[in-house]
């Protein structure tokens, strides 16, 4: 008799993570939900019981007042519709410029493409809050970037470059783009290149050629990166705060002063469930591309 | 042909300049004497003060072995899990919880930080109401989040590695009358053990580098490197993390370097085996 029959191993295999997942993962959300329908108070924890006793007679208390106080302080909805600018213009920058990258990793030779992609990925091993704090050194009144150009002439007067939204584009991209690059590659370098002779046969120009071949068979590789950049980016903590203006905040840090200094749980809670609302329609998209591209692997 | 070709290759060239000029600056301003990091001071440069002061900086030390004996753990527990997971999706077929388990391991790679560490918080404040258990957050619930996120990118590298390879090897064994175990053991693991290697660095990499998270789930008295780091340059530059970046740095780069030469070997290795099977067959 082996130890494990095959079903209950198996049960086992997919159970033991399912199980984690569930907890430490799925759990956590219904969590944030239930909180975000709550009032603060001073207590420990410092919200309203979902369940209030009076005299004996339990009463459900859902409160919606986290919500109502998102929508009518204006601090939150700019810095809602900020966020969204900062991630879609990011990541439109990314695209740009990770998209001829990854075209022309894939097109050089066999005996390069593994060293241009080690290249890619190797500032990704590298400390992601350190390369985002190398940027201050570069970007300050009286740092590199100003300085070299003072050297030069070009300028006479040190540029406002750190907490900037430029600074926030710039650190977005910086540390994305290995995220945008990646999926690109992967999609561009299985392409035909028969096709494009083909096309190149029948006296089509390679712009024209691009537009026509290239471009539209790399839609999922262009969709997969820039979701991997625009939704992380849109909740982005550390970037805009070590780069960022200080007069305009992103959303991602709403949340965090709402929780740390304010320590407001219920709109805290609700600050993360309008995020996810926003942002459980991209999530689905990526993962069912994830899903697609597991699947035609072989 | 030409013209595009040459487009991509000028962005490209750009690209990698962009990648590495902020990496080359920390590198060489670790060198530089003045306070002032961005400013040279040519007469006392180069100067190795800042490593010194780096190594006998005691706060930075202790959050360094905190991080890494973190990172240990939680690397090593998500490998186990996101292998199983991985096995699970990229093997079993369809069954019950099937989309679920494929949902919960690619969302977190994606999901905001901030909410990620919200939820983890909220639901230890939770648990530690209901059942007494986790008592406050300290080092335990970090590990606890980190294994969460990690496990997720292993899940992901199993999966794609396995995928590649078809099932035939495995229902050979079964044909042949081979335990579960034992085809998991002596088939499936070598074939998903680079896999594995390269899903543990990844994770160990994430945990140890892992700020935004760690903030939520971490209490007083155990600061990881990353919320020591977070707290110097969040006013500014400060000249000995120029030295620390510069200390990772040529870490990881020696690192990847050696695994790319070892992957290099073993591939070699194997053709030149697949040669000699080929040429005792003749």
């Amino acid at each position: 008799m082996p130890l494990l029959t095959q079903a209950s191993g198996r049960r086992l295999v997919a159970g033991i993570p399912l199980l984690w997942l569930l907890l430490l993962f799925l759990i956590p959300f219904l969590i944030v939900f239930r909180i975000s329908f709550s009032e603060v108070r001073l207590a420990i924890p410092p919200y309203t019981p979902l369940i209030s006793w009076h005299h004996g007679v339990p009463a459900l208390e859902v409160h919606t007042s986290a919500y109502a106080f998102l929508f009518t302080d204006p601090l939150y909805i700019s810095s809602y519709l900020y966020s969204l600018k900062v991630a879609a213009v990011s990541t439109l920058c990314c695209l740009a410029l990770g998209y001829p990258m990854a075209y022309a990793i894939a097109r050089s030779g066999a005996a390069t493409r593994p060293l241009l992609l080690m290249l890619i990925v190797l500032p990704f091993w590298t400390s992601f809050l350190l390369r985002v704090y190398s940027w201050i050194g570069l970007l300050k009144n009286n740092g590199v970037i100003n300085n070299v150009l003072l050297y030069l002439g070009v300028i006479h007067q040190p540029l406002a470059l750190l907490q900037t939204d430029l600074a926030v584009y710039i650190g977005i991209v910086y540390s994305y783009l290995p995220f945008m690059i990646l999926p690109l590659y992967t999609n561009l370098e299985k392409h035909d290149a028969t096709l494009l002779e083909a096309a190149a046969d029948l006296g089509a120009r390679p712009l024209r050629a691009f537009l026509a071949i290239t471009l539209p068979q790399s839609l999922p590789g262009i969709l997969a990166g820039s979701l991997l950049v625009f939704i992380p980016a849109v909740g982005e903590y550390v970037i805009p705060t070590l780069l960022g203006r200080t007069d305009q905040i992103m959303i991602g840090r709403v949340l965090s002063d709402e929780f740390f200094e304010n320590r407001d749980w219920p709109v805290a809670s609700a600050v993360a469930i309008l995020v996810l609302l926003l942002l459980v329609i991209p999530i689905i998209l990526f993962q069912r591309l994830e899903r697609r591209e597991l699947e035609t692997q072989r | 042909m030409r013209p595009r070709g040459y487009f991509a290759r000028t962005a490209l060239v750009l690209g990698l300049v962009f990648l590495y000029v902020p990496i080359l600056s920390m590198i060489v301003f670790s060198f530089n004497n003045s306070r002032l990091v961005t400013v040279w001071d040519a007469a006392h440069s180069p100067t190795m003060k800042w490593y010194r002061a780096l190594l006998s900086n005691e706060q930075i030390l202790n959050a360094a072995f905190l991080s890494i004996r973190i990172a240990l753990v939680a690397a090593s527990v998500a490998v186990v899990l996101g292998t199983l997971a991985g096995m699970a999706l990229a093997r079993f077929g369809p069954f019950r919880g099937r989309l679920l388990l494929a949902g919960m391991t690619t969302a977190p790679i994606v999901m905001p930080e901030v909410i990620t560490g919200l939820s983890l918080l909220l639901l230890f404040v939770a648990l530690g109401q209901l059942i007494g258990w986790p008592r406050g957050t300290g080092a335990v619930t970090i590990t606890l989040a980190h294994i969460t996120f990690c496990m997720a990118y292993v899940t992901v590298v199993v999966q794609s590695r396995l995928a590649g390879f078809d099932e035939s090897l495995e229902e050979a064994a079964m044909d042949l009358g081979a335990r579960p175990l034992t085809v998991f053991r002596r088939i499936t693991l070598p074939l998903i053990l680079p896999a594995i290697a390269s899903g543990w660095l990844l994770a160990f990499t994430l945990s140890w580098d892992d700020l935004v998270i760690t903030q939520f789930v971490a209490g007083p008295g155990s600061s990881t490197l990353p919320m020591v780091i977070f707290s110097k340059v969040r006013f500014g530059v400060t000249p000995d993390i120029n030295a620390l970046a510069t200390i990772m740095v040529l870490i990881v780069a020696t690192g990847i370097a050696l695994s790319t030469l070892w992957m290099r070997y073993r591939e070699q290795r194997r053709e030149r085996d697949l040669q000699l099977a080929a040429a005792a067959n003749l």
